[in-house]
């Protein structure tokens, strides 16, 4: 018993380890950037939980975490113009705060609105989306219609959104300076404990009769229906929890990282955070959270010195990832293990690579 | 009236280029259970043949590109369509028949192939936009009444589209090879046991379909300047389209390409391009939840 609690957690335990005592060893810049990686990875958790478990790949997660950054940076800019107008809006000619601005003056409705708008929009997205009868493909496509739809309305809505240039220049968060190191680390931890929660929160859920419900669905919807369970209501579900996550996560990211705009929540960076569950593994917690940490470390370290180089690569990977590994590092890393004990040992331990996640044939 | 004449020109216009882009992808995916989403990367491979080929022309007869004789642009249709053909071929030989019937990896995989794509482009011909000066005998305009001008530009690209989509009318409703697409479309493994080869069919599809985005993209050329991205633009509408129109009949997506190319246009004339879009996509997911497979679709078995 005490065996599989220790296999259960032990990842959990490492991650929480490092992470912990990751201030210690590197300076305030590194750190920055490590605890946006960690936003990150909980937006990845959340993509994990409809794609590597349910088999629904949304392509428009940016809209969510987009959404929540949006609610906290209203917040933030609302804070340091001390409930005036922010600067865009003068040059795009408007003569006072809109009405939509007030009540984010209130950081409770402000961080409230961050998780609840992107999960009602993510149930309702599944609702609509997410029936029996429409392809699983068709949610793939319009999910990222979704996110060239928000992005082209951000840019055009200038006087009430900042436009291309998003929202920035933050001074204060609840009166402490965004600028302050204890702040920043303050931050740090707070996001190190979300992603900590979210980790256990999504190892419960699919630990759970409802989260074997969701690989079901994965592997056989119409099996599932025909049971007597109805798939709508659990993709419903687990996409509101996934849209809750990403809109927590970009409500962090938008305090450390001090802009939130367009370019951040479109159609490429909702890609990407697929990717990133696809590099790191679906169908597993730890593989997205270290596939969201290690793809973007990868594409901050090389992305500066070799551009070109990255794209290329980035390309090249993603289609490796996906011909030859596609259940990822961890997978990968699951599989060598399994040969290699195969070896030392009689027993054969073969770990099934995971079923094509696919809703099958058009 | 000058105004609605105008309207339904334009969204005639828009959704010709859409249709043409759609095509390929309702048939990749029809036939083969492919997303592919390079196919905005085909899109710019025909832009760029299209540059290339008044390049050559200007460097062979030494001339300046704006001197050189009108009839390239035809020749540039068809280098576009060989050359986006030709990409086609190699990505399906090299990737795509891995990946049949799994739509969601074919669809991470090919965006994988058009970030490569476009950095080739990139390197290639530089990140700035290049532009193809349009032949002489396009500028102007045809005047159908005082106000009403009809670019010669957007009719050619009509005229165009409508001689694409009547050439695959014809391969596939009135010839052999057509017969076996369709017959591979609505049942891979009969068609296949009744002598098909398959193999061959889906290649051949996905080279037509990648050399009409290729076309697309060399009509694309006549109306903006072109980069590395330019396929990005088209591929989310197009996508719109394959949903709409459903998959493996013509009409369907003829259909739904004007449909949402008028939409598109005429929500633009009485509100912003965003409420345009955001009309276009709320309207598709409701038609979705009365007829989830679009406009028609073939019955057979999957």
């Amino acid at each position: 018993m005490t065996s599989t609690f220790a296999k259960r957690w032990a990842t959990l335990g490492i991650l929480a380890v490092v992470l912990f005592a990751a201030p210690a060893f590197a300076d305030e810049f590194r750190l920055n950037l490590l605890a946006k990686f960690l936003t990150f990875a909980i937006v990845a958790l959340g993509v994990d939980l409809v794609w590597g478990y349910t088999g629904m790949l949304s392509l428009g997660h940016g809209v969510f975490f987009g959404i929540g950054a949006y609610a906290a940076g209203m917040y933030l800019k609302l804070e340091s113009t001390n409930g005036g107008m922010a600067d865009f809006m003068g040059w795009s000619g408007l003569k006072e705060l809109p009405a939509v601005w007030f009540p984010f003056a209130n950081p409770i409705f402000a961080f409230s609105m961050a998780i609840i708008l992107p999960t009602l929009l993510a149930a309702l997205v599944a609702y609509l989306v997410g029936s029996s009868r429409i392809t699983g493909v068709y949610f793939s496509l319009l999910t990222q219609a979704l996110a060239l739809i928000l992005s082209i309305a951000l840019i055009g809505q200038q006087a009430f959104t900042g436009g291309t240039n998003g929202i920035t220049n933050f001074s204060t968060v609840l009166g402490f300076s965004l600028r302050d190191q204890s702040t920043q680390q303050f931050l740090y931890f707070l996001t190190v404990v979300t992603l900590l929660a979210s980790y256990v929160l999504c190892k419960w859920v699919v630990n759970s009769r409802f989260g074997g419900l969701l690989v079901a669905i994965r592997d056989d919807e119409q099996r599932v229906r025909f049971c007597g369970y109805d798939p709508r209501a659990a993709k419903v579900l687990v996409m509101a929890l996934s849209g809750g996550l990403a809109g927590l996560a970009g409500a962090l990211f938008v305090m450390q990282v001090g802009i939130i705009s367009p370019a951040m929540l479109g159609i490429v960076p909702s890609v990407e955070m697929v990717i990133w569950v696809a590099m790191g593994g679906r169908g597993t917690l730890i593989g997205a959270v270290l596939g969201a940490i290690l793809v973007n470390s990868a594409k901050s370290g090389l992305s500066e010195s070799f551009p070109d180089l990255w794209q290329m690569a980035f390309g090249a990977l993603l289609v490796g990832v996906v011909l030859l590994f596609p259940d990822g590092l961890v997978g990968a890393v699951k599989r060598a293990y399994a040969q290699l004990s195969a070896r030392t040992r009689t027993a054969p331990a073969v770990v099934p690579p995971l079923a094509a996640a696919d809703g099958g044939r058009a | 009236m000058e105004t609605v004449v105008i309207q339904v020109f334009n969204g005639l216009s828009v959704g010709s280029i859409l249709l043409l882009i759609a095509l390929g992808l309702a048939f990749t995916f029809g036939l083969m259970g492919i997303i592919n989403m390079a196919h905005g990367e085909l899109i710019m491979v025909g832009a760029y043949a299209a540059y290339v080929t008044q390049g050559a022309f200007s460097a062979v007869m030494s001339v300046p590109v704006a001197q050189i004789p009108g009839f390239y642009f035809g020749v540039a249709i068809v280098v576009a369509f060989l050359a986006a053909a030709a990409v086609g071929l190699a990505l399906e030989a090299g990737l795509i028949r891995f990946l049949y019937g799994r739509p969601l990896d074919s669809l991470l995989a090919t965006w994988g192939v058009g970030l490569v794509l476009q950095q080739v482009a990139r390197s290639i011909f530089g990140a700035p936009n290049v532009q193809v000066v349009s032949p002489s005998w396009l500028n102007g305009a045809l005047t159908l009444a005082p106000g009403v001008l009809l670019p010669y530009k957007r009719l050619f690209i009509l005229a165009t589209v409508a001689a694409a989509v009547l050439g695959l009318y014809l391969l596939l409703y009135r010839s052999a090879q057509g017969r076996r697409i369709r017959a591979a479309m609505q049942n891979r493994d009969i068609a296949s046991a009744l002598g098909v080869s398959t193999r061959s069919i889906d290649r051949f599809t996905f080279a037509l379909g990648s050399g009409l985005a290729g076309v697309a993209g060399c009509t694309l050329t006549l109306i903006g300047p072109i980069g590395p991205t330019l396929g990005t633009n088209y591929i989310v509408d197009a996508f719109l389209v394959v949903i709409l129109g459903g998959l493996g009949q013509l009409v369907g997506t003829v259909a739904a390409a004007f449909s949402i190319g008028s939409l598109n246009t005429t929500f633009e004339l009485f509100s912003t391009a965003t409420v345009g879009k955001v009309a276009v996509f709320l309207l598709v997911i409701v038609f979705l939840q009365f007829r989830p497979n679009g406009f028609v679709t073939v019955k057979g078995r999957r």
